[in-house]
């Protein structure tokens, strides 16, 4: 049996009440996945990612959705007033998602339930930006499509509290895979703030397998935060698309600290005038952890507006991708694109593969693109040194101020708080990094 | 408190110290003057351990420890600290970070606890007051952007936090406008007390007016020349350095 076989060989049964439009589209899935298989090395947009240890799986699917209170609560982010649907190994838990007090014209709902009520509504959209031939991954999530988290706006629905998305990977006795979906429809002028948060128990050694499609009518603005934190032992593969329509706004926070091997593909369409992307990226890996990003922007309207600020932090063995495409169709004027993507190399066998690349075929342009990678700077770690500041304190400290700057454009306080945490926890605990985070933000305060 | 003796350096191969001796007591100021190229920035990297200075001979005591057996962090511990010539820019670490990480770091070396939060956040704030420097300087980068005269402000400021046991400050009046002079030198007098000292370089009589030395000291061709009292560097002011070298070669 081939590898695509042994994987769709897993699809569930489906009852026979469920409407024909997924079932269609489930089918198509599946037949380009059995016909296009995983991608190899050989593939150009996989030239530096290597999936057989997914390939060469085997995964079930997870039956039951429990987790231990105690720990979700102690894991998850300390965000007491958000809206929060719950996934556990690619399962909807009801007992620890809290979906009260949305506001008029909001609706977050997991994809289970919006098949068997709302057909019409999301039928149209699930799969639309997502193409199955978008990548093998696509149309492996699309032949098992059922769950995940559909969000729609209503026009000039503002939601304040964050929408708070976890998915949780469980160390389980057999290693499962999950193929989750979100579904974020932005009306016109609506606003919100949504959150994918993906992390686990430490043991854990799943698939998952996540896509993602965010729809932003005219004016919307979403603030889009993906945090992953999963186990070193799971294996996370993701794609966002983004469909931006006039004046519409999507900013991108792409932070992965967790993974054995991680790669996530980011498209934002910016389709009429007046719409803007930002990206902001960060990756710490260490060991042998992989992270891929590739990110493409396609400007296929004038006076459209891209900043992308992608940062790595890789020490040990580890091994990270980044790609950014920007495009700029034919005669799309005024058009501003920025582009940076720096990386820190701890060790001198941690390893970075990057390309920026720029298509142009307009004239009046803004564009630029800048990719460095580099070693801490000696004479800094030199100059914290004379102050008293031992040698591996003092790099901790460097590390820590070059993720700062993608940090400071975080919004939300306790993600900030967390990456930082994570990224300076990573570093032998005496040194109390955390502490000095504190002292800063108090001194802030006063 | 340091004892310097007959000190040989190179760097790179090229002797730049070729037998220096000074010593400096507890609750003295001593001023380094002399030419440019004679080795005073020399002189106080190698005190500091930078990295690419070989020492020949000779040897370097602070209250009694051999600094050259010591690690770069261990000295500044012990208390002894450099105000660079040229303030080193530490890219993205906050001011308050380096602060507190490094006063805690002392404290530690000395047995004592993590300073708490409030009381490390007055103290940094009353020293920035001293400094007159503006607290939002606490939330940007270590000398990043700085201005010439911000960055020697700065280096007092970790001074005066820090309270280091001798303070060794390379032209730490260059760069600085009227008013900033008369700023550095009060922090500087701030540190002045019978338990410490304080080794400046410079090049002008005018910060001594500020800080008034006990010792004065010629620095040529890799050797003190001549000492003397706060006169000399009159002397120096309106003579120039010319007769010193010839004195000493006679
Ligand atoms: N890395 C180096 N390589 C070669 N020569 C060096 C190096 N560092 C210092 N020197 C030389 O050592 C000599 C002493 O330099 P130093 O900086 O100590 O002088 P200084 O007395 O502080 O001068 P100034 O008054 O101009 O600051 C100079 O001739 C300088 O060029
Ligand atoms: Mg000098």
């Amino acid at each position: 049996m081939s590898a695509p076989q042994r994987f769709l060989e897993r699809l569930p049964a489906r009852s026979s009440d469920e409407p024909s439009w997924i079932a269609a589209r489930r089918q198509a899935g599946a037949a380009r996945f059995e016909a296009v298989g995983f991608p190899t090395r050989r593939d150009e947009e996989w030239k530096y990612t290597d999936v057989r240890r997914i390939a060469e799986g085997d995964f079930g699917l997870a039956i039951h959705a429990d987790y231990d209170r105690a720990r979700f609560d102690e894991q998850r982010l300390a965000l007491d007033d958000a809206h929060r649907l719950v996934f556990v190994d690619g399962r909807f838990s009801a007992e620890l998602s809290e979906l009260d007090s949305l506001p008029n014209g909001a609706s977050v709902e997991p994809l289970s339930r919006a098949i068997d009520q709302d057909a019409e509504a999301i039928g149209g959209a699930l799969g639309r930006l997502a193409g199955v031939d978008f990548s093998p991954f696509t149309a492996l999530s699309t032949a098992f499509a059922d769950e995940g988290a559909v969000i729609r706006l209503a026009p000039g629905t503002a939601v304040e509290k964050p929408i708070y998305v976890v998915m949780l990977s469980r160390a389980n006795d057999v290693p499962v895979m999950s193929h989750p979906r979100m579904l974020i429809m932005a009306g016109a002028n609506s606003e919100a703030t949504v959150i994918e948060h993906y992390y686990g128990e430490a043991e854990a050694a799943n698939f998952t397998n996540v896509v993602t499609e965010v729809l932003l009518d005219r004016g919307a603005i979403i603030d889009h935060y993906k945090l992953q934190e999963a186990s070193l032992n799971d294996l996370h593969v993701a794609s966002i698309h983004v469909d931006q329509t006039r004046d519409s706004r999507f900013n991108s926070f792409n932070l992965n600290l967790g993974g054995a091997l991680v790669r996530n593909d980011l498209v934002a369409d910016l389709n009429a005038e007046g719409a803007e992307t930002t990206y902001n990226g960060l990756f710490f890996v260490q060991g042998r952890q992989h992270v891929d990003n590739h990110t493409l922007v396609n400007h296929n309207a004038p006076r459209t507006f891209s900043n992308e600020n992608y940062k790595g932090i890789l020490d040990d063995r580890a091994h990270g991708v980044f790609n950014g495409k920007v495009y700029v169709k034919r005669d799309a004027q005024q058009i501003e694109a920025y582009q940076n993507n720096a990386n820190l190399l701890l060790s001198d066998r941690a390893e970075i593969d990057t390309k920026p690349e720029l298509v142009i075929y307009a004239d009046d342009v803004k564009c630029s693109h800048g990719a460095t990678t580099g070693q801490l700077d000696e004479e800094a770690v030199y100059g914290l040194r004379t102050r008293g500041i031992d040698e591996a304190m003092a790099r901790a400290l460097l590390t820590l101020a070059f993720a700062g700057e993608v940090m400071e454009q975080v919004k939300l306080h306790v993600i900030a708080e967390r990456v930082e945490r994570a990224v300076a926890g990573r570093l032998p605990e005496r040194f109390n990094l955390a502490d000095l985070v504190e002292t800063a933000e108090a001194v802030q305060e006063v | 408190m340091l004892e310097v003796k007959n000190l040989h350096v190179t760097v790179e191969g090229k002797p730049i110290l070729k037998g220096l001796d000074l010593t400096v007591n507890a609750g003295e100021v001593h001023a380094i003057m002399g030419p440019n190229g004679a080795g005073k920035s020399t002189l106080s990297a190698v005190i500091a351990g930078k990295d690419g200075y070989e020492v020949t001979e000779g040897s370097i005591l602070f209250e009694g420890q051999d600094v050259l057996e010591m690690e770069i962090e261990e000295r500044a511990r012990a208390g002894l600290l450099l105000g660079f010539q040229y303030p080193i820019e530490i890219p993205g670490v906050k001011n308050i970070y380096l602060l507190k990480a490094a006063l805690n770091a002392a404290r530690a070396a000395r047995g004592e606890g993590e300073i708490p939060a409030p009381e490390f956040m007055k103290l940094v704030r009353e020293k920035s007051a001293e400094m007159k420097m503006d607290p939002s300087f606490l939330q940007r980068a270590v000398n990043e952007g700085f201005s010439g005269g911000e960055k020697k402000r700065n280096e007092i400021l970790q001074m005066l936090v820090l309270q280091p046991k001798l303070a060794m400050l390379d032209e730490i009046d260059s760069g600085l406008d009227i008013d900033a002079m008369k700023v550095v030198a009060q922090g500087v007098n701030s540190l002045r007390n019978a338990d410490r000292a304080i080794l400046l370089v410079t090049h002008y009589q005018r910060l001594l007016n500020h800080i008034e030395p006990d010792r004065v000291h010629v620095l040529v061709d890799g050797r003190i020349a001549k000492s003397g009292d706060k006169s000399l560097a009159l002397e120096l002011e309106s003579r120039g350095y010319d007769w010193v070298v010839e004195e000493s070669a006679a």
